[in-house]
């Protein structure tokens, strides 16, 4: 699992549309309490449910060294959803759990955000503050795992 | 990048609505020549209910799927609904999902050692009941049976006694037709009335 750095920036290049893989992203790291606070001031399109919500099991892979030969790393829930906006537009999502709530949101948001006369103001409400959240989570609990620390190199110094 | 996608729901109650299809589609092996109703679905033209749900119940990931010209406009919704890989090339059609009968002479009739390896044709015909008179009989039939059905081809006795020929190899055929199924497994002789 070392060097996985150069084939992800290789596939992040590829990617045939970065702006909705960063929406997808962020959206699949919030929680249903977050979306629906944050979706109670929008007009929601009416739409029908193609597909769940409904959770299963995916077995993540990963690839030996990197570049390597691929193995089964382990199974993790993910919950799915699919939805059509009565306008056509078509929503997925898939997320870590199993908060159908979530995945339904989700892929309700996917789905505006395809529309070029919604995604700016979505973007402003929805997608920036719920990724603005998720960094400052993260930060809080990196900065309580920098305080365990320990410096080896004074551990040294103290032996000799 | 196509925003406007033609894709419909699937099964209303996912499990529930493939087992019940998956009942009907054991029931009409068993009993050649007898109709079974399917579970409640509205695809997206040109299928109609019997051959949609037949082939979300039976198609997967594992499955390729062969869809005929006919069937094609429907590929994208089939494919969302059973994630079975698409293929072009007969020989490696697990089903064939058709509106018009295919040379089954072309399609993999599995081996002696494994005959379940062959295709299964799932096959959309207008109704039961009028149309080509068949007369059937074979295992599961303790009487021959009487079948009509409006959608086969004119030569489709000699097709299948080709195809009845090389029991235990060949290929089943599963005809649709709105919500109901009849099944011929390769096992049933097939003969003008």
């Amino acid at each position: 699992m070392t060097n996985t750095s150069k084939s992800a920036a290789t596939a992040q290049d590829d990617h045939p549309w970065p702006a909705r893989r960063r929406w997808m992203a962020v959206l699949a790291r919030a929680t249903s309490a977050d979306l629906e606070s944050l979706l109670s001031g929008v007009d929601l399109p009416p739409y029908t449910v193609l597909r769940g919500p409904e959770d299963g099991l995916v077995m993540v892979r990963g690839r030996a060294g990197g570049g390597g030969a691929a193995f089964n790393l382990g199974e993790m829930t993910v919950t799915r959803c699919a939805v059509r906006t009565a306008e056509g537009l078509v929503g997925h999502a898939y997320v870590a759990g199993r908060d159908r709530r979530q995945a339904e949101l989700a892929a309700l948001v996917d789905a505006m955000m395809q529309d070029p006369a919604r995604a700016p103001a979505l973007e402003a409400g929805i997608i920036a503050p719920l990724e603005a959240r998720h960094l400052s989570r993260r930060s809080a609990r990196a900065a309580k795992a920098k305080a365990t620390t320990v410096n080896f190199f004074a551990m040294q110094t103290t032996r000799s | 990048m196509s925003v406007v996608q033609d894709l419909t729901p699937g099964f209303a109650d996912p499990v529930g609505d493939a087992q019940t299809t998956f009942r009907a589609v054991l029931d009409a092996m068993a009993h050649p020549g007898s109709a079974y109703t399917v579970a409640p679905l509205r695809p997206p033209a040109p299928l109609h209910q019997a051959l949609a749900a037949v082939v979300l119940t039976l198609a997967d990931h594992e499955t390729p799927l062969l869809l005929d010209r006919g069937a094609d406009a429907a590929a994208h919704w089939v494919v969302f609904h059973t994630g079975a890989p698409s293929t072009a090339d007969a020989a490696t059609a697990a089903f064939v999902v058709a509106l018009s009968l295919p040379d089954l002479a072309t399609l993999p009739t599995g081996t002696d050692e494994a005959p379940e390896t062959s295709a299964t044709v799932i096959l959309q015909v207008a109704r039961f009941g009028a149309g080509q008179r068949l007369r059937l009989s074979g295992p599961g039939l303790r009487t021959p049976l009487e079948l009509a059905v409006d959608g086969l081809p004119a030569d489709f006795v000699d097709r299948w006694r080709r195809n009845h020929a090389l029991f235990p190899r060949g290929v089943d055929l599963i005809l649709c037709a709105h919500d109901r199924v009849v099944a011929l497994p390769r096992s049933v002789s097939v003969e003008e009335v």
